[in-house]
């Protein structure tokens, strides 16, 4: 009996440990030095949250310019502004949807860092971000894309 | 007489919006009037505020996760300030035909069961929410009775600095304007940003 309950406490923390990392919880710091670093690779940095639903709706058009793309050095990286109590949603929700890399950007003060991202950015979202540092490449958009106008929009600035 | 001047300030509202587009007001602009039906089926219009140093603008609605974050502290806003001068006038600025959430049906059960102490107001055609920049719920816009008697845009932005958690607010950022207003003090920050659901717009 007491063994059962052990494998199963086990494999309870193995499972968290597991889901732990399907989302990243991150500061502004952490991200603000991915922006920076030197890299040739493309990233396209989309803002979301589980609640936004034109977030949602436009995630598919995400994976499918990933797919599109998954010959070059292109990355979409789906940064949550969820809050951290919601993390487990979150998780169940990035799970289902098979989306990969997640970060969850948990800095309160959004005043104190949305103009660093963007000074474009008012702070409503969806949003995204296309940076390529090799190609000294920083584009960002406010609003919902479609299929064609997120394809428009990294073919304008991805090459 | 209502009529008329209900006329003729949709007359400069559409004059005004033809010759100037889309450019929103900037801090210190002067603002035009509105007449906007709340959710107890009467027409809220600046003029019925005379008597108020100033008017806390919030564009919010019910559905945004983070505008209903900010609800109870919109509401204290509005029993803080409105005695010393500074009533709130809720505005919603979402289509309903994309949100149906946001139907104005919604917005009358929202306010009942809320309390609201605050005229919640609808904006039909999105002008004013044009006419102001907003682009997102919650936002605020703190106006500012100028000398010249005209109301003017003294702050625009976030409420403060901590959406989750009200009790963890390092920067009050409207009641440090207003404070500041109610004392002749200038407004030290007079734009904030935050994160925030985007406006529903009409797709036509």
């Amino acid at each position: 009996m007491e063994k059962r309950l052990l494998i199963l406490s086990l494999l309870a923390c193995l499972w968290q440990l597991g889901s732990a990392q399907s989302v990243q919880q991150i500061d502004f710091k952490t991200f603000e030095s991915h922006l920076t670093t030197k890299s040739d690779t493309t990233y396209l940095y989309n803002f979301w949250a589980t609640w936004c639903k034109p977030c949602i709706k436009e995630i598919p058009y995400l994976q499918q310019a990933k797919a599109d793309h998954q010959q070059e050095k292109f990355q979409v990286v789906y940064v949550s502004l969820d809050f951290p109590d919601q993390m487990k949603l979150v998780e169940s929700f990035v799970a289902r949807k098979g989306l990969a890399p997640v970060w969850l950007l948990d800095e309160p003060d959004a005043n104190s860092w949305i103009d660093k991202v963007s000074p474009k950015w008012t702070g409503a979202i969806p949003a995204s971000l296309l940076v390529n540092r090799a190609k000294d490449q920083y584009e960002f958009y406010e609003g919902s894309f479609t299929q064609e106008s997120l394809n428009a929009w990294i073919e304008e600035n991805g090459e | 007489m209502i009529r008329t001047k209900l006329t003729l300030f949709l007359l400069i509202l559409g004059f005004s919006s033809s010759v100037f587009g889309q450019a929103a007001y900037e801090i210190g602009s002067p603002v035009a009037d509105f007449s906007l039906k709340s959710t107890e089926n009467t027409m809220v219009s600046m003029e019925n505020y005379e008597d108020a140093k100033g008017i806390i603008l919030a564009f919010t609605c019910n559905t945004c996760p983070w505008a209903k974050l900010y609800e109870s502290r919109l509401i204290e806003l509005h029993n803080e300030f409105a005695p010393k001068g500074y009533p709130v006038i809720a505005i919603n600025p979402n289509d309903p035909e994309v949100k149906p959430g946001d139907s104005f049906e919604a917005m009358q059960t929202r306010a009942a069961d809320k309390g609201f102490p605050f005229a919640y107001v609808v904006d039909p055609n999105q002008e004013i929410t044009r006419m102001y920049g907003a682009t997102r719920t919650p936002e605020l816009v703190i106006l500012q009775r100028n000398a010249e008697g005209q109301l003017a845009v003294a702050y625009k932005g976030a409420i403060d600095d901590s959406p989750r958690d009200a009790s963890a607010v390092n920067k009050p950022y409207v009641a440090t304007a207003i404070n500041a207003l109610l004392k002749g003090e200038k407004v030290e920050v007079t734009t904030t940003k935050a994160i925030g659901c985007s406006i529903k717009w009409s797709p036509s």
